[in-house]
């Protein structure tokens, strides 16, 4: 990882940490975790976690859009919901378990279904708004085994290139996968 | 051990051994043969001949993409194209985007990958025309280094998938020739290419090369750039074109947690358009982009009109008809095109027809936002980091800016979130380059200077689609035959600013042979310039698009005038097979392969329908840079508008590199052209423009946009072109003729959504 900068999250040892000696009990600060690590967040507690993702921790897969909610390109999960991070203020995340897409494919690498599937699409023209897609799906596939084009349509992310078509077939692939037990 | 292939007298191909056993092939031109090795990507012979192509003994076969992608899809199919030539597995091939090509030589700057512009389509037939001869000297090479390592004569020889196989059985890969490969001595003349028939990448489907990348969130964007404890910078500009600060308070920025300085950025003078920072503006340098934006609020900056103000739509749109007159009262306008005489046709004809089509100004709205990462190290040099269509035209601002050498300017150029046109201005290089300067002496001047423009940013101050107005009159003989053609069109061209004499500010809004010129004998077309301060550029084939709306929509006016099926119309129009010339662009023209995507497009969507079905169909084509689109559509009247049932786009681009990226590039500049054409609209009240955000210009909104695009790719061996602006210009009027049929409304006024809810 890069240097940090001053607002840097005081790093608190994970689990499987636990030889690292404890982190020193100062600063108050927002305990969350991320893709299985643990963040402490002791600066602005307005800030959104679309910023801290990207400009505290450097974990830079959520994109920046709009600022105003409406693209879907920060999309993000917190406890299992997606969400769009530019309008998550940090003060709301106290012990929230939050995955972004760099936390979505297993720790061998293997991917999660939604992203093979939006492989298997060739869902990526200029790729930018993608991993909000890919956010938003997994969510989606959590609450909906079976999608209809309802379903799907309702995730409202936008795509610039205009990919929705592959995008609703990397979606319905992705469910057909997460069914049989393929993925 | 190195060598040498001539392909003319200006161009070349070059090879070396480079480092662990690999064969490294450039390209180049005459203006960089005595290229020294810079830093490059790969180090070593890779940059001495220029990055193209590397076998590397591990079996890995690397290939640099020197044209940028900002979604087009030009990483894989660039690629492909040399992958094929070199019979290379492709499970192997490693793409990397080059950055700039650029060198000193003699004081002047030598670029070693030629255009590396991304626009207008150029990509594919540039590549075809000479990032073939690198593929093929590759496999020359190792088939030479493998007839020797065999003892025999290499045409018994044959290369499949990344292994050479005797006649007598043996294989051997090309790793373990790659080492041998960089010794041969150089052909006395360019390999030959392959033959087509045996192409077994060229014409398959691809998925994307970043695909793995991008759906784990690793594809790294300019703004991803994690490289030293980067400062934020975030702008506050003024709104007004031509305007200037009023108020601001930078102590009340300063003072927020994080921020680090507020500093004045002023506009250079007498700097093109498209070159320089836009406007004058005041940037925020903080800790994260949370305290920049902070800060930036809290500057709460008043900004005060110029000396005149930018006027409204209405207003342009009452000037372009006073200009248009009636045909005695019209102010001179530039003739881009006269066959015959249109007045005299005019005269004669048994019907005349007239109708007058209104444009608004467009944003790109790309996907990521401006923005541009700068690491300057005050007196040595210069890296720049960020997504442009045009890295040779970043270069010039950046040299300008900093008035260093050739040597000491890097410019990266990463995957771009959409371009459309919006990435061939480099003005948010110059804000992040003059950022960077401003700083260079303060307490953060070596940290780098990460520059972000917010959504309202963006869409505040683009480089719009221009405004235009078209009025179209046709005169009609007894035999139902168009005779006379006038189209006259205003705008405020793009060119102003753009050292372009005034004669010439047309080119970027019409094209002198686009149809019909060519079909009418009487034909002519004008142009008239009009006034405005808001900063103007390139959407996504600009000058097909626009026009193509009133051309294609005047037609199936006419054709209903007459009482005639559109299509069979067209078909009329088009006449015999022939070739009508086509000055640049991809011409000439063929009027068969017009008509055979119309005829299709037609098919596709059961044409024979059109009379009877409830539905509106609707059909249009275009000819864009070699490529030939027809879109059909069908849309269903509903209670408050329009649903859009199907869509239909089918394209001859000649021999397709990448069926599976074309579909997409189809299917997303016909849902883009419909969505623009159906709700979108950048507007100006009180002398700056009104949009904001995605909720006041709703980019990509999916209602009522079609389920799905379906296209139909033609056969073709002839001559591929490009892919990613061809099917946008017949998108829009298809969709209005279509409304027309459903509704019988004709939408002269785009977006067509408000006018049709207007006119109903």
């Amino acid at each position: 990882m890069a240097q940090q900068g001053p607002t840097s999250p005081v790093p608190v040892p994970t689990r499987q940490d636990a030889s690292q000696p404890a982190p020193k009990p100062v600063r108050e600060g927002i305990d969350l975790i991320i893709n299985d690590k643990r963040y402490r967040h002791s600066g602005d507690k307005t800030m959104p976690l679309l910023w801290y993702l990207r400009d505290v921790l450097r974990l830079t897969g959520a994109k920046y859009g709009c600022d105003q909610g409406d693209c879907g390109f920060c999309t993000v999960i917190v406890d299992g919901k997606a969400v769009a991070s530019c309008q998550t203020p940090m003060e709301k995340l106290t012990g929230k378990r939050v995955t972004t897409v760099e936390g979505l494919a297993g720790a061998d690498g293997k991917l999660h279904p939604v992203q093979q599937a939006w492989i298997d699409e060739d869902a990526i023209m200029c790729g930018f708004c993608q991993p909000g897609q890919i956010m938003a799906a997994v969510d989606l596939l959590s609450r909906q085994k079976n999608p209809s084009d309802a379903d799907i349509d309702k995730i409202g992310n936008l795509c610039r290139c205009g990919s929705y078509g592959r995008i609703r077939k990397a979606i319905k692939r992705a469910a057909g996968n997460m069914k049989d037990g393929k993925a | 051990m190195s060598g040498e292939v001539r392909l003319s007298r200006r161009r070349f191909l070059k090879y070396a051994a480079g480092t662990a056993g690999a064969l490294v092939i450039g390209i180049g031109s005459a203006e960089a043969l005595d290229r020294p090795p810079p830093v490059g990507l790969l180090g070593d012979a890779w940059a001495q001949v220029g990055s193209y192509l590397r076998v590397a003994a591990d079996g890995r076969i690397y290939i640099g993409v020197r044209d940028p992608d900002n979604g087009e899809g030009t990483a894989t199919s660039l690629a492909r194209i040399i992958a094929e030539e070199l019979d290379a597995d492709w499970s192997r091939v490693i793409v990397e985007p080059l950055g700039l090509g650029i060198q000193a030589g003699n004081g002047e700057p030598r670029f070693t990958y030629g255009r590396q512009r991304s626009g207008d389509a150029t990509s594919i037939p540039a590549a075809w025309a000479d990032l073939r001869q690198a593929g093929a000297l590759g496999r020359w090479l190792i088939l030479q280094a493998a007839a020797r390592r065999l003892g025999l004569p290499a045409d018994q020889l044959h290369t499949e998938n990344g292994v050479v196989i005797a006649s007598d059985g043996r294989r051997l890969s090309y790793a373990d020739l790659a080492s041998a490969a960089a010794s041969i001595d150089a052909p006395s003349t360019a390999p030959p290419l392959k033959a087509t028939d045996a192409y077994r990448l060229i014409g398959q489907p691809a998925g994307d090369v970043d695909a793995r990348a991008a759906v784990t969130g690793q594809l790294r964007y300019a703004g991803d750039d994690s490289t030293g404890d980067a400062v934020v910078a975030v702008l506050a500009r003024c709104p007004y074109p031509g305007g200037s600060l009023d108020t601001a308070d930078r102590e009340a920025a300063r003072k927020i947690a994080g921020v680090y300085d507020v500093i004045d950025i002023t506009p250079e003078q007498g700097q093109l358009a498209g070159t320089a920072v836009q406007v004058p503006s005041i940037a925020v340098l903080a800790t994260d982009t949370w305290s920049a934006l902070a800060g930036r609020a809290a500057l709460k900056a008043t900004w005060k009109q110029g000396p005149s103000v930018e006027p409204s739509a209405y207003t342009l749109e009452q000037k372009a008809l006073e200009l248009f007159g009636d045909e005695a009262g019209a102010a001179e306008p530039s003739t881009v095109r006269n066959d015959g005489d249109v007045a005299a046709a005019r005269k004669k004809a048994a019907r005349a027809l007239e109708a007058t089509y209104f444009q608004p100004w467009i944003a790109h709205a790309t996907a990521e936002t401006p923005n541009c990462v700068v690491r300057l190290d005050a007196d040595t040099s210069i890296t720049v980091i960020a997504a442009t269509q045009s890295p040779r035209a970043a270069y010039a601002v950046v040299q300008r800016m900093t008035g260093f050498k050739p040597e000491q300017i890097d410019i990266q150029v990463p995957r771009g979130g959409g371009g459309f046109g919006r990435r061939l201005e480099q003005d948010y290089i110059a804000e992040a380059v003059a950022v960077a300067l401003a700083k260079k002496d303060d307490t953060v001047r070596n940290r780098p200077i990460k520059l972000l423009w917010t959504r309202d940013d963006d869409l505040a101050h683009d480089y719009y689609r221009p405004l235009a107005v078209h009025r179209l009159n046709a005169s009609i003989d007894r035999k139902k035959a168009i005779v006379g053609w006038h189209q006259r069109m205003a705008s405020p061209s793009m060119l102003v600013g753009r050292a372009t004499p005034d004669n010439r500010l047309w080119q970027s809004e019409l094209v002198p042979d686009a149809l019909p010129a060519g079909l009418v004998p009487n034909f002519r077309s004008d142009w008239y310039p009009l006034e405005s301060q808001l900063a103007r550029g390139e959407w996504r084939g600009s000058p097909h698009v626009t026009p193509a709306f009133a051309t294609e929509s005047f037609i199936d006016e006419i054709a209903h005038s007459l009482k005639l099926n559109p299509l069979d119309f067209r078909l009329a129009m088009l006449g015999e097979g022939r070739q009508l010339p086509y000055n640049g662009r991809g011409g000439p023209l063929d009027t068969a392969r017009l008509a055979n995507v119309l005829k299709l497009a037609a098919e596709k969507i059961d044409w024979s329908r059109w009379l009877r079905s409830e539905n509106g169909l609707g059909i249009a084509c275009s000819y864009v840079f070699g490529a030939y689109v027809a879109h059909a559509i069908e849309v269903a009247p509903t209670a408050d508008g329009i649903d859009i049932r199907r869509a239909v786009c089918v394209a001859d681009v000649g021999r397709a590199i990448n069926p599976l990226g074309l579909e997409a590039q189809l299917q997303g500049a016909t849902m883009d052209a419909l969505s623009t054409a159906l709700n979108l609209a950048i507007t100006v009240k009180d002398g700056k423009v009104q949009q904001t955000g995605f909720r006041d210009y709703p980019v990509s909104a999916t209602q009522p946009l079609p389920y799905e695009v379906e296209t139909v790719i033609v056969p073709s061996t002839a001559e591929p072109t490009g892919a990613s602006v061809i099917g946008v210009p017949s998108a829009a009027p298809a969709l209005a003729n279509a409304v027309f049929r459903a509704t019988a409304v004709r939408v002269r006024r785009l977006p067509l959504l408000r006018e049709l809810s207007r006119l109903r």
